[in-house]
């Protein structure tokens, strides 16, 4: 027993059997999801194959002016989309949020906000987008309706926690003035939030764009519907003009919003 | 100068401001432009208000069409996709974290001192990014076919770039104390990776893995509108049939498949870090 505990005390790392288990089990686990792809040598050889002539006829890009018509209107609507879905998004966040801070409004209250912003959570934009054309028909309506609904889940959920993690010091000094709940807010909470606030909306405008660009596929409106067209077509030197032209937008953008975050900083 | 005359006023007659003027100015032109962009957008977007009418209707419809849900479905048609869906989740974020790892090592700048190097690996990172897992899939499904290989692949190049970039900027933030000490002895480069910075990137390591799986899993059951395979499928062939009780019960099942892995992923997280 006492030469045990020696032993024990003289290693410096101890064995730790749990994780090494879960590894273990992690590792089975990964080796048989690869036994159920089907993944063999002879497909991944042919998918090469495939793959270069892909390659080739994904370049040189397609830059005829009637397609590039055709992309900048797509692309248009999909950035229209994206920028209207987020101020409405913003929007509604903001009593959303408010309403599912415990610091700020009662136990009920706070339960019926959290409970939207789950339902906002659940599902993939994708699968709210196909609820909605079934709902207003084809069309960008629909687009923006979905990523409406992914934004509350996102600015809403950060904005609410932000609330609950701010310093309530402030806000009581505020409200010992006798300030009504107006004055508290924009007083004592807006100060506190508003940075991280710009943070997360410049994100979800990132994301929107993102998304934007995809809704189209399932009847959303915006430069979706072009590429999935082009694909299908096997049209794809113009699906690559397409993909070149949503990454150029989406680094753009994500400069865009680097400034955006320090000019509110 | 007339700042300076500001400054040295009598304290009664300082003017105290929050930003400076150009502070001012650059935020007043974001609030024009923001207020400009959105203006633009509602005149140009194209909305059919005729569509709206029935909206209700069309609504209250689509909930009839899916209740009751046709669970005689799940046995042949939902259970095996939804265990594709939990394969391509899990093998694309392997494969994110394989490729992801040394792409984040290039873009850390306490590791790779090449500028030229942190460039390239950053664009790589932004442009994984940029690409929706959506459009990886459709083109991994150009080239491999549609199935489950071209989903894992999609969810894999689309990870890189979250999983590389989190990372990157974790290797930043290790310490410098540790790797000055390992240096010091004459440890190989290898030894400074494995024993001076792994230990301090693991935790953050393991919860950008746990986080990427999580976001994974809704990720992948919708690569099967494309042909990525997972439930997606089901849910298209369901859609393009009309059967609205099978897709009524799809969602169901993912609603609850995401929420299962929510409680998963911070049960595990709350054990690991």
């Amino acid at each position: 027993m006492n030469a045990a505990t020696a032993v024990m005390e003289r290693q410096a790392f101890l064995p730790n059997w749990p994780k090494r288990a879960a590894f273990a089990a992690l590792g089975l686990y990964i080796l048989y999801a690869l036994s159920t792809l089907e993944f063999t040598w002879a497909r991944f050889m042919r998918g090469l194959e495939q793959g270069s002539k892909f390659l080739d006829r994904l370049w040189p890009p397609n830059f005829a002016p009637d397609k590039l018509m055709l992309m900048s209107e797509g692309l248009l609507e999909s950035v229209q989309i994206a920028l209207l879905a987020t101020s409405v998004g913003i929007l509604l966040s903001i009593p959303i949020s408010l309403i599912s801070a415990r610091n700020l409004v009662p136990g009920w209250l706070s339960w019926i906000g959290r409970s939207i912003i789950a339902l906002a959570r659940s599902f993939h934009p994708m699968i709210v987008t196909i609820l909605f054309v079934k709902a207003v028909g084809f069309g960008a309506l629909a687009g923006i309706l979905a990523l409406i609904v992914s934004s509350i889940g996102f600015i809403a959920k950060l904005l609410a926690e932000a609330i609950e993690e701010m310093n309530m010091k402030q806000v009581e000094a505020v409200r010992a003035t006798g300030a009504s709940w107006v004055n508290v807010l924009v007083m004592g909470v807006v100060p506190q939030v508003m940075a991280r606030f710009v943070g997360f909306s410049a994100y979800q405008l990132d994301s929107n764009l993102r998304n934007s660009t995809i809704v189209g596929i399932v009847g959303g409106g915006g430069i979706g519907a072009t590429l999935f067209t082009a694909y299908q077509r096997f049209d794809y030197d113009f699906a690559m003009t397409i993909l070149l032209a949503i990454i150029a937008i989406i680094m753009v953008s994500e400069v865009f919003s680097g400034w955006l975050r320090e000019m509110f900083q | 100068m007339s700042a300076n005359a500001k400054l040295q006023a009598p304290i009664g007659e300082r003017i105290w401001q929050r930003l400076s003027p150009a502070q001012r100015l650059s935020r007043f032109a974001f609030y024009l432009l923001a207020v400009a962009a959105i203006v633009w957008s509602l005149r140009r977007i194209e909305i059919i208000p005729e569509f709206l009418y029935d909206a209700p209707q069309q609504t209250w419809d689509l909930f009839q069409r899916m209740w009751p849900m046709d669970w005689a479905y799940y046995p042949m048609g939902v259970h095996g996709a939804l265990m594709e869906t939990f394969h391509i989740a899990t093998l694309g974020t392997l494969l994110a974290l394989i490729l992801g790892l040394p792409v984040a090592l290039l873009a850390a700048k306490n590791i790779t001192k090449f500028k030229t190097l942190n460039w390239i690996a950053q664009f790589i990172l932004v442009s994984s990014r940029s690409v929706n897992s959506l459009i990886w899939a459709l083109l991994f499904v150009a080239i491999f076919g549609p199935g489950a290989i071209a989903g894992v692949l999609a969810i894999g190049f689309r990870s890189i770039g979250f999983v590389g970039k989190l990372l990157a900027e974790a290797i930043e933030e290790a310490r410098p104390g540790p790797i000055e000490a390992l240096t010091s002895t004459g440890a190989s480069p290898a030894s400074v990776l494995g024993k001076g910075y792994w230990p301090q990137v693991e935790p953050s390591f393991w919860s950008v893995a746990l986080f990427r799986w999580d976001i994974n899993i809704r990720e992948s059951a919708i690569l099967g509108l494309v042909g990525g395979g997972g439930i997606g499928v089901a849910l298209d062939s369901a859609l393009n049939n009309l059967y609205w009780d099978q897709v009524g019960l799809i969602l169901f099942i993912i609603f609850a498949i995401v929420i299962v892995t929510e409680f998963f992923t911070s049960y595990v997280r709350g054990k690991i870090i």
